[in-house]
């Protein structure tokens, strides 16, 4: 993949990108609904089933999305989101990577339809990403990066 | 993406037009919290305009059901597409919401 588009040519892909995507986004919960339009448009175009188009994809990319700006970079402005996808004949492998320290997934990762934990508010968007995803993985790579993987059918 | 609230009768009726994310749950909940505030009590939320939910979405309509609850009344929701659907039966919330099928049928005996 190429070096990442800067804040300043969000417009355009906004508007014209398609796959592969490589994008840095501020931390911004604003920027989330217009990449995942993006991300979901493009899927569309390639004929991604409707559940993966209204569903999977643009839930489990909210969910990275939102972790990386509110808990990874703290929404912190002068820290970047990377949102990196691509599709192959197989699979459509979304990245998001912040610049923070990373968490362990497995161990963050609790079931919220305990029903103890039904009533609670917050909890289930790594639950969600599990469920709607084919893959979930962590890893760093100059920052902490969720790698989120949806198989075409 | 935004939040009208009409009343019909003594019900008010919540309409999500777009998505129901981080991005925009706060104002979903101030606008309901200031209802409840007012006095109202009973709240239907028709997701027939509704893209996607999130689970920022999904824990604030969790947190105004018990809201609701704990001042005597009640949240309902309906018209929710089939992905919605999944949405809520997959985090079970499902068993913790009335959801109707369509408006009418929600509005019986609330």
């Amino acid at each position: 993949m190429s070096e990442p588009a800067d804040h300043a040519s969000l417009d355009t892909v906004f508007d014209e990108s398609g796959f592969p995507l490589d994008v840095r986004i501020p931390s911004d919960l604003r920027y989330i609904e217009r990449i995942v339009g993006v991300v979901t448009r493009s899927c569309a175009a390639l004929a991604f089933p409707a559940r993966a188009c209204n569903l999977q994809v643009p839930v489990a990319l909210t969910e990275a999305l939102s972790n990386a700006i509110l808990y990874g970079n703290r929404e912190d402005v002068t820290k970047g989101v990377r949102v990196r996808a691509e599709v192959s004949e197989r699979a459509l492998v979304m990245e998001v990577g912040d610049e923070g320290g990373g968490f362990d997934y497995r161990a963050c990762l609790h079931d919220p339809t305990d029903p103890g934990q039904l009533e609670r508010e917050d909890g289930r968007g790594l639950f969600l990403m599990s469920r709607l995803m084919d893959r979930v993985e962590c890893f760093t790579d100059g920052g902490h990066v969720v790698r989120l993987t949806l198989h075409r059918r | 993406m935004s939040f009208a609230i009409k009343k019909q009768g003594d019900v008010c009726i919540v309409d999500v037009e777009g998505q129901l994310i981080v991005g925009n749950r706060q104002e979903l909940k101030q606008k309901v919290l200031d209802e409840i505030e007012r006095g109202e009590r009973k709240f239907l939320v028709d997701f027939s305009q509704t893209g996607y939910i999130d689970s920022s979405g999904l824990g604030v309509l969790v947190s105004l059901s018990k809201k609701i609850r704990e001042a005597g009344g009640e949240l309902r929701l309906a018209n929710l597409n089939d992905d919605l659907k999944t949405l809520f039966e997959l985090t079970k919330l499902d068993t913790l919401f009335h959801i109707a099928s369509n408006r009418d049928e929600a509005l019986k005996n609330l």
